[in-house]
């Protein structure tokens, strides 16, 4: 394998991460899953592009803008579906990523259902990981504050979080405009890579990768997100030697880790120094407390 | 000085009248017992006062501003809080985090001062600690510090939910049931615990509750409740004395001797 080819996997890991991440703030964190997050990539990938082409503006402000398209966006869907209980939020988001793909399919502007050819390639290895740790940087100081305290309170207990104060709507809201700022940014990322963009890349498939990445890591911890999303996008590029029977064994590695941990791989630890610390004085030799720090007892 | 009044309160659900023209006054400072049989319309009446529930008829005064129309979150904001029949921790959390959680009030940082880790979000964020482990040592929680709140033995769940409830400095403090389930020695030690927080925090309690011997052991008022209606209101003593009430709860007279 040469470093071309690796080095375009790592790009599409970490621009499935910036999406992963925004996602594990919505689902993992608040609670509420979507399945049209591939909508929000698209609106950031089409305003990212725009911002270039049409307005001539640099990479990172167009992003910039990618990003608050998506966020705008997310605005409004959010007005109207917030208030849908667990289910049917899922089913409205999942309406609205698949009209996004319709309406860009029609829009002869943007070149419609054959693809909008030469966007300039502006992403690389060092634009997408310097993304990417300000990304995680960002969510991780949002989740240890009392802003991401009330995120999980929404998860946890939606009318008791509201009897101790927390504007639950607000809060829902909030999460889902900067789950879909970071989805806008993946999407601008992507298409500055590609070089192309065509609408039939954010259909309904993309949500749900995006949202089993999430499940996968474990609902609730950023590490889980990041490990989810770099093994999710490499490991069908490393069973290209099995040809067609690569999806498969795609599919029943997923499957196998639902069975075996349910909670998913870190199932809502977190990886920090602290942590790590504890883990070696819990194993055996030094006799520690034995009390569990996250979400993870059965 | 009333600190919380109900004015011909109404609450129809479609055809069902759950709560049917009850008014009553709650004295600052004051144990206030919310009793009946099952069905009478309790819960309704807290569901009412938090605003989970909207008022059909009648209005709800807290200090003297009406809270019908606003948002749960916002009578919380006003100083009003409550524990639930059926306990709702956040069963994930440990049992610090629940206490922290809800002390969020207490600090004002916005989300832009949680990125960037300012000095305003460190020094707010380290009174909310302070705070959170004052409120677990009065409650003594402090050993289960690390528990997962969905862990923690029964009687302990129902002190946590009492102290999240304190965390966010209300006035009024409702309890809905927090005797059930608990064997008398419990349920004594919870009387006393109630008095305590009522003295140290300056509150107001309003507890509905089954046990009858925690009702008539902390509550300088009762009012009771059948059907939706209101029974009797009074000390223990009149409402124990009160004919309808033994109806209410025991039948009629000719019905016991039979």
């Amino acid at each position: 394998m040469d470093w071309f080819y690796i080095k375009g996997i790592l790009i599409l890991s970490g621009i499935n991460l910036m999406a992963v991440l925004g996602l594990s703030l919505l689902t993992g964190f608040t609670g509420l899953f979507s399945f049209g997050h591939a909508g929000f990539m698209a609106i950031g990938a089409y305003v990212t592009a725009m911002g270039t082409i049409k307005l001539g503006l640099p990479f990172v402000p167009a992003l910039l803008l990618g990003a608050t398209g998506a966020a705008m966006a997310s605005f409004f869907i959010g007005r109207l579906t917030l208030n849908l209980k667990g289910d049917y939020f899922c089913i409205a988001t999942l309406g609205f990523g698949e009209a996004i793909r319709l309406i860009l399919d029609n829009v002869q502007y943007f070149g419609g259902a054959r693809g909008w050819p030469g966007i300039p390639v502006s992403t690389n290895l060092t634009t997408v990981v310097i993304l990417d740790i300000i990304g995680i940087a960002v969510l991780a100081n949002l989740i240890r504050s009392r802003h991401g305290r009330n995120f999980k309170a929404i998860r946890e207990e939606e009318m008791a979080s509201q009897t101790i104060g927390i504007n639950v709507f607000r809060y829902k809201m909030t999460a889902l405009m900067i789950s879909a700022a970071y989805a806008g940014i993946a999407g601008g990322l992507l298409g500055h890579y590609l070089g192309f963009l065509q609408p039939k890349m954010f259909q309904f498939v993309k949500s749900t990768e995006l949202t089993i990445t999430v499940i996968f890591g474990g609902l609730g911890s950023i590490s889980g997100s990041v490990i989810g999303a770099l093994v999710l996008t490499s490991l069908p590029e490393l069973l290209r030697t099995f040809a067609i029977w690569r999806l498969v064994v795609y599919g029943a590695a997923v499957v196998f880790i639902m069975i075996t941990r349910p909670q998913g791989l870190m199932g809502g630890y977190e990886i920090t120094p602290t942590n790590i610390k504890k883990l070696f004085s819990r194993l055996p030799g030094s006799v520690g407390k034995k009390q569990a720090v996250g979400g993870d007892k059965k | 000085m009333k600190v919380l009044e109900l004015k011909n309160v109404t609450k129809q659900f479609g055809g069902l009248t759950a709560v049917g023209n009850v008014s009553f006054e709650v004295e600052k400072d004051s144990i206030f017992g919310l009793i009946g049989p099952n069905g009478a319309g309790k819960t309704t009446i807290f569901n009412l006062i938090t605003g989970i529930y909207k008022v059909t008829e009648g209005e709800i005064l807290f200090e003297g501003r009406g809270t019908n129309s606003l948002e749960p979150y916002r009578v919380a904001e006003m100083g009003i809080t409550r524990t639930f029949q059926n306990i709702r921790l956040f069963k994930k959390l440990t049992t610090y985090d629940n206490i922290l959680t809800a002390c969020h009030h207490n600090a004002r940082y916005s989300l832009l001062d949680a990125v960037i880790r300012n000095r305003k979000f460190k020094a707010e964020e380290k009174g909310l600690f302070e705070q959170a482990q004052e409120l677990m040592s009065i409650m003594g929680l402090e050993d289960r510090k690390d528990v997962v709140a969905g862990n923690l033995p029964y009687g302990l769940q129902r002190r946590l939910e009492i102290a999240r409830a304190l965390a966010s400095r209300p006035k009024l403090l409702m309890l809905d049931e927090p005797a059930a389930g608990m064997n008398p020695d419990e349920t004594a030690r919870l009387m006393e615990l109630i008095k305590e927080i009522r003295d140290r925090f300056n509150l107001t309690v309003v507890v509905i509750e089954h046990h009858m011997d925690l009702i008539m052991g902390v509550c300088e008022r009762i009012v009771v409740l059948n059907f939706g209606k209101k029974l009797a209101e009074g000390t223990a003593q009149q409402v124990q004395a009160n004919p309808k009430v033994i109806e209410a709860y025991l039948g009629e007279k000719e019905v016991v001797v039979c």
